[in-house]
């Protein structure tokens, strides 16, 4: 029993397999109470939107879209959004379709990336997706083959699988041919079998996937009529929807005593975003499939538990895949045609975007100058609004498992923020914790 | 022959040059036949101070990044700068433009002096740099030969003349001819033209060519463009905000 009695410190200095820098602290005393229990965030920041200022409609969202190379995506359709309301600029049905499948595009991108590259390892017991290559080659292959279809899907829509050139203010440089459209149409639907098969997969290590629950606030878009990611209200479990414009009376950031990370509450202590929010919220508007494939993999709503967030995108992969087919169809029966982007008639105004990105609900506001020049500007990035939840969901977990060994608790505990999906490099208000002394004692 | 050991870092960037090299799919499978991967966060858990090539991501913009990029430097008998942040600084380096205590006020508010930065940097303005894989993001073919280039101890190939000489390869019209400044008369080719057949103009993210000429270049944005100089301008300091072009 020499476990329970012996001091434990946990250092993850550099948590892998996430993109971006985040540690791990954990301190255990020798009577077993957890001293110290810390999601530290070191990345670099990069001031996007002091960038921004001064700068035309017409380059903002290439230079936001290099906040992240991985949403990339995401950050041009919610700084589109923004620029096109701020300027008063209408979009066609065309457009609106094309950037549904350019969302559902970087979410199967993204989440192919997470489930099968940087998540499953764990539950194979492996370091990294590099040793499945040898133990798991026929899984494996079927995965590369599904996330090659997802950049090949980007690309066919969106010029480029990263920082694409084909989006701007008021609609599209270049539109896929019919095509191209039928080809991608038919690819995607053979794909759901392919899917099918990741499913089962995963479905089969779910039983390893850690028993722990807290529940607390979600958020994401909600929509009457979908399951929205390209609009919507800003829905929450707690508390009434409002329109994105009102963002900032949710995301509420705040400081903590001792501490200088932004953090976000609007209900609850914490809240979170992401795939698992988003199936809290919507699950009802999923495709039949995707519905199936949640019964399959044991997801039901509502879930507390954030180790879930990996299963909720594999099953939001199946609800893009025919949600992406559904779209594909209108497109070809009332044909694709090449239209110049709306006409921008500059004027001086505010506007908001909000997107769901792969890891949650992304937020941008501008305003503009009658020169059509960014005065003011703020992005709230999903991680972000993710990072009080993941140290309460930390301070939750580690009483609870403190009397297992360091290797078990450190792998949990990386399990858990790992679970996140985290894109720390997007976090534009993150900073540096560790040189501030800022320390969570006494967790209970 | 041991196979080399080769290792990934990043500094301000956001790792779209890394997913590139993850989104070569079955290729990278092909290319790790040949090389150790040690050290690669955004994929693996293991890893190793003991590597023969760096690859490295994103600027210099703390006085402890310079730390680190020395360390790494010491320790490779290779360092490959990947991707425009770290070529050439990149779009991190509009911020070089603004005051330095507006830019950290306009994010942090009246918390600016805890967010130490100073003026964005290619490494190579830090450390000597072996190779330089430009792009913002990368070129997955392009990446894929020069570091076969590189294994085979060949000395890996760079165009030397403008993005102009792919575009027209490429049958597009010019952005001049349609109303538009586009850099492509200035910057190192290698992208085939890729944002302009897209739709886009061309930023600079791969850099000035070798013998850009920017009096030249200036003459045809202003003068026959009939562009303003602050338009010109900023085009200019989107991503070539290290280089002499931006004046």
């Amino acid at each position: 029993m020499s476990e329970t009695t012996a001091a434990k410190k946990i250092d993850v200095h550099y948590l892998t397999r996430v993109e971006g820098h985040g540690n791990i602290v954990v301190e255990i005393d020798p009577a077993g109470v957890v001293q110290t229990c810390r999601w530290e965030v070191p990345e670099a920041p990069r001031f996007f939107e002091a960038m921004i200022l001064g700068k035309r409609f017409d380059v903002i969202h290439q230079i936001t879209s290099r906040i992240c190379g991985i949403c990339s995506i995401g950050h041009q359709l919610a700084s589109l959004q923004a620029t096109e309301e701020a300027l008063g600029i209408r979009i066609s049905r065309q457009t609106t379709l094309l950037r549904k499948l350019a969302i559902h595009g970087e979410n199967l991108q993204s989440h192919y990336l997470h489930v099968g590259y940087l998540a499953l390892p764990d539950y194979l017991g492996v370091g990294s997706v590099i040793p499945l290559a040898s133990t798991h080659k026929k899984e494996l292959t079927t995965l590369i083959g599904l996330r090659r279809l997802s950049n090949e899907f980007s690309q066919a829509i969106c010029g480029r699988t990263t920082h694409p050139q084909r989006l701007c203010p008021g609609g599209f440089h270049k539109v896929p041919t019919l095509d191209e459209l039928k080809a991608l149409r038919k690819r995607l639907n053979d794909s759901l079998k392919a899917l099918d098969a990741v499913v089962d997969l995963v479905a089969s290590v779910a039983g390893a996937i850690p028993d722990f629950t807290r529940e607390t606030e979600y958020v994401g878009l909600v929509h009457p009529g979908e399951y929205p990611l390209l609009w919507g209200q800003v829905g929450t479990s707690q508390d009434q929807s409002r329109p994105a414009s009102e963002y900032l009376n949710l995301t509420n950031e705040y400081l903590v005593p001792q501490s200088t990370a932004k953090w976000s509450r609007n209900q609850a202590k914490s809240y979170m975003v992401g795939a698992l929010a988003r199936f809290n919220l919507n699950h009802g508007l999923l495709h039949p499939g995707a519905k199936k494939a949640a019964d399959k993999l044991g997801l039901k709503a509502p879930c507390h538990n954030p180790y879930f967030i990996t299963v909720a995108q594999l099953v939001e992969c199946v609800h893009s895949t025919e949600d992406s087919v559904r779209i594909l169809d209108e497109l070809i029966k009332t044909g694709v045609r090449p239209e110049a982007p709306a006409p921008v008639r500059l004027q001086a105004g505010k506007g908001v975007g909000a997107v769901e990105v792969p890891r949650g609900i992304l937020f941008h506001s501008y305003e503009y100058d009658d020169q059509g020049r960014i005065c003011h500007a703020d992005c709230v990035i999903p991680t972000n609004q993710n990072h009080a939840n993941i140290q309460y969901d930390m301070a939750a977990i580690t009483p609870l498992i403190k009397d297992e060994p360091a290797e078990s608790i450190e792998l949990k505990l990386s399990m858990l923020v790992r679970a996140y999906d985290p894109c720390i490099s997007c976090s534009t208000h993150c900073l540096d914790l560790a040189d501030r002394g800022v320390v969570w004692r006494k967790v209970d | 022959m041991a196979k080399p050991k080769i290792a990934f870092f990043d500094f301000a960037g956001c790792e779209g040059d890394q997913l590139q090299v993850a989104n070569l799919e079955e290729k990278l499978l092909d290319v790790l036949a040949h090389v150790d991967v040690v050290n690669f966060r955004e994929v693996m858990t293991e890893r190793s101070d003991d590597y023969d090539i760096a690859f490295v991501e994103g600027s210099i913009t703390r006085p402890e990044d310079e730390k680190r990029i020395k360390d790494i430097r010491a320790k490779a008998k290779l360092l490959v700068a990947l991707g425009a942040c770290a070529t050439i600084g990149g779009i991190n380096c509009i911020k070089n433009f603004m005051e330095d205590a507006q830019c950290r006020e306009a994010v942090y508010g009246d918390k600016a002096r805890w967010y130490p930065t100073y003026a964005a940097r290619p490494v190579r303005a830090v450390v000597p740099v072996d190779l330089e894989i430009h792009g913002c993001p990368i070129d997955r073919a392009e990446f894929l030969r020069m570091v076969k280039e590189l294994l085979s101890g060949k000395a890996p190939w760079l165009p030397d003349y403008p993005v102009c000489m792919e575009c027209k390869q490429a049958g597009n019209i010019c952005n001049y001819e349609r109303g538009r400044a586009c850099l492509g008369i200035i910057t190192r080719a290698g992208c085939k033209a890729a944002c302009v057949t897209e739709g886009a103009v061309c930023w600079g993210c791969r850099g000035l060519a070798p013998g850009a000429n920017l009096d030249a270049a200036r003459y045809v944005m202003e003068d026959l463009g009939g562009f303003s100089r602050r338009e010109a301008q900023d085009l200019l300091r989107l991503f070539l905000g290290f280089s002499s072009a931006p004046l």
